[in-house]
């Protein structure tokens, strides 16, 4: 037997075709732009040999809306809801690297209620952002139900951003010097209340139709597996970098607004696979409903806004009575303030990653640049060697685990 | 205690270390707003880039950013943004070139910079020595042009339109209905260059000394034209694209007047006359 296997083993197809077999030679398909598993509109030319992808060209720019150039010609506040409409379904991660920046250049302190504002809606982004990618990475790979329960999850995160902002989706609530408006009380109470009762029902609920699937381990166990090495080379940041084992956290590491004061685990992956990332964002879930309970149990009374006049526009009931607040409002709301020169690089933990800004200010009431580092484009770029060797039907799960919006990745 | 951005531990001597590591490729180190950057030699980038992730640990290229100074000799600035998750650390390298200079590419240092290279390369046109996969990445499939370059207009040259004739999307010249409006806030009181209508009457009165102007933000954008040289007036219609008044609608004819049955065609359907009912 094992001579005959010896002797088969230099032998192919194509030097000795035998009776049956046909040659076939590679061929290239277009995946997308207009496919529901894509995420948006993103077209991959893929080289197939059979079913196994051998070279993976993912073509992005397609929702390209000059978002950097706009921003050069708009003032710093005006510039704001273009965050939103980045990476829609996380839109206040979005924003705060933004509002960061600028107060990074102004060196502008915000009150710490406002502070503790923004860290409770950036957690409750991440649990909105997830139970989308979670929910269509099921779905993905063939599970319909648990999608439509997350997306209850979802729909109930978009009722309190409406109830924070009067936005559901496009929130433009974080400002430059801390957030625009305060919240009432009852709308923390009924989070509170969601976070005990609700979220955690409707989620391990789902989640225990999916994470002990078999089907559901066969389409993502071992699949594109990415080693340490490979994460820090092609730029992999949040969930991707901790699915390839690597305890890296900007929250934990480079603590913005009230994350120092915050208790969370780091979860990290230890097969480097798409189940591994998948699991990572689950437990992500798990402790961002953990940092949202403390928020709400140590959130202080206060302004939610900084009162330097020169950024935060005053409130309109002072405006009816303080004609300097009426001079500030109108000057804030067309002139705009003014940010002195220099360059900041801020980059926070979006739900997908690291999601960075670079500011160039150069004195003037509008940015000079501002470069936006999407969390998308560096994931994406990893496709190819993410996929080679693997069935075509992989990537729909490779896509899953990625978490790509393309709000972001064309900006 | 200030801004609550992202805080970095700052290392003792982070920028004598990486100036020593650097040597001679070291052009100028800035350190501002508690980051570092570090400008240096174009040609030997990649070089400089290698002892950054071999010898000062910083593994990861987060980002490669354009900037546009339309003003300096060697117009473009690329910025890479390196992180270090060992040390927790994050600096910025930057080298300036110009349109026709190439810069070393990194591909070969971090695969990454393949991408963020061609997205530098389609908004600025700035071009990479080495990378062997040099294409325009976010804009159109035969796209002309550098879009982020300060000269290129916000609205750019061609816009798309669904063509009637050929049943395709074209590309045709772009027509603004109105005007782009860029409105300048620079305050009288601080910056304006040009004198206010009707001080040129009023010489400077005694006892009341005007105002000493403050200093002007460093110039960057080319804003249009110089505020100098023309006085500020009011925009004519012809100016601002404006339409033609709106009563002119009162001049249409009537619909029960006699007209020629064609010009009914572009009118909304709604309006049916009853022999179409027939």
């Amino acid at each position: 037997m094992s001579d005959y296997l010896e002797k088969l083993d230099h032998v192919t197809d194509a030097a000795d075709p035998s009776y049956g077999d046909t040659e076939i030679q590679n061929y290239t398909i277009n995946f997308g732009p207009q496919h529901p598993a894509a995420h948006g509109v993103l077209r991959l030319v893929m080289e197939l040999d059979g079913e196994i992808v051998e070279r993976c060209d993912p073509h992005v720019g397609l929702l390209h809306r000059g978002t950097e150039k706009l921003i050069e010609h708009k003032t710093y506040l005006q510039a704001l809801p273009y965050f939103d409409r980045l990476d829609y379904c996380s839109p206040l991660g979005m924003e705060h690297s933004y509002v960061l920046a600028i107060e990074k250049l102004l060196n502008l302190e915000v009150p710490l209620r406002a502070q503790y504002l923004r860290v409770f809606f950036a957690e409750l982004t991440r649990i909105c952002n997830h139970m989308l990618n979670l929910g269509s990475h099921v779905m993905d790979v063939g599970a319909m139900t648990p999608n439509l329960w997350l997306f209850e999850i979802r729909e109930d995160c978009l009722n309190f951003f409406e109830r924070a902002s009067g936005a559901r989706m496009h929130a433009a609530w974080f400002r430059p010097g801390g957030v625009h408006q305060d919240v009432p009380l009852k709308l923390l109470t009924d989070i509170g209340d969601w976070l005990d009762t609700r979220l955690p029902r409707l989620f391990e609920d789902a989640m225990s139709l999916v994470v002990d699937n078999r089907i559901f381990k066969q389409r993502n166990v071992d699949i594109a597996v990415v080693s340490k090495e490979d994460a820090l080379k092609w730029g992999f940041s949040g969930p991707m970098i901790r699915g390839s084992g690597i305890p890296w956290d900007i929250r934990k590491a480079q603590p913005y607004d009230v994350y120092d004061r915050m208790e969370f685990d780091v979860p990290v992956g230890t097969n480097f696979d798409c189940y591994d990332r998948f699991m990572v964002r689950v437990e992500e879930v798990r402790q961002s409903a953990r940092i949202m309970k403390q928020c709400l149990s140590e959130m202080p009374e206060g302004p939610v806004a900084s009162f330097d006049r020169k950024v935060v526009p005053p409130k309109r009931g002072e405006m009816k009575r303080s004609m300097e607040a009426l001079i500030h409002h109108f000057k804030l709301y067309t002139e705009g303030f003014h940010v002195p020169a220099g360059e900041v690089y801020v980059a926070t933990e979006s739900p997908k990653g690291e999601f960075g800004v670079y500011l160039v200010a150069d004195g003037s009431n509008k940015p000079y640049r501002c470069k936006i580092r999407p969390t998308a484009f560096s994931h994406l770029q990893a496709m190819d060697f993410m996929m080679k060797g693997h069935m075509l039907a992989d990537t729909t799960a490779v896509l899953g685990a990625m978490d790509i919006v393309f709000g972001e990745c064309d900006r | 205690m200030g801004h609550s951005a992202p805080r970095i531990a700052a290392i003792d001597g982070i920028a004598q270390e990486i100036a020593g590591l650097l040597g001679p490729m070291l052009v100028e180190t800035v350190d501002h707003a508690d980051e570092l950057s570090f400008t240096v030699v174009r040609e030997k980038l990649a070089d400089a880039m290698v002892l950054l992730r071999d010898r000062a640990q910083y593994q990861q290229l987060m980002e490669i950013a354009g900037v546009d100074y339309p003003d300096r000799p060697e117009r473009f600035e690329v910025c890479y943004h390196l992180l270090s998750v060992t040390r927790n650390h994050r600096v910025r390298v930057k080298v300036q070139t110009d349109e026709d200079m190439p810069v070393p590419t990194v591909t070969h240092i971090w695969p990454v910079a393949g991408w963020l290279e061609r997205e530098v390369f389609d908004m600025y046109g700035v071009i990479f020595e080495g990378n062997a996969d040099l294409r325009r990445i976010l804009t159109d499939y035969g796209f002309k042009g550098h879009p982020q370059r300060k000269d290129f207009p916000l609205t750019g040259y061609v816009e798309m339109w669904y063509s009637e004739e050929d049943k395709r999307v074209v590309y045709k010249p772009v027509k603004l209905a109105q005007d782009f409006r860029q409105f300048d806030f620079m305050s009288p009181w601080e910056g304006a260059q040009y004198v206010l209508p009707g001080d040129e009457k009023a010489p400077q009165a005694p006892g009341a000394p005007t105002p000493v102007t403050a200093p002007l933000p460093a110039a960057a954008a080319p804003k249009g034209e110089p505020a100098g040289a023309t006085p500020k007036v009011t925009e004519k219609s012809e100016d601002t694209g404006a339409g033609e008044p709106a009563n002119s609608k009162g001049a249409e004819k009537s619909p029960n007047a006699p007209v020629k049955p064609e010009e009914h065609t572009d009118e909304g359907k709604g309006a049916a006359k009853p022999e179409d009912k027939a």
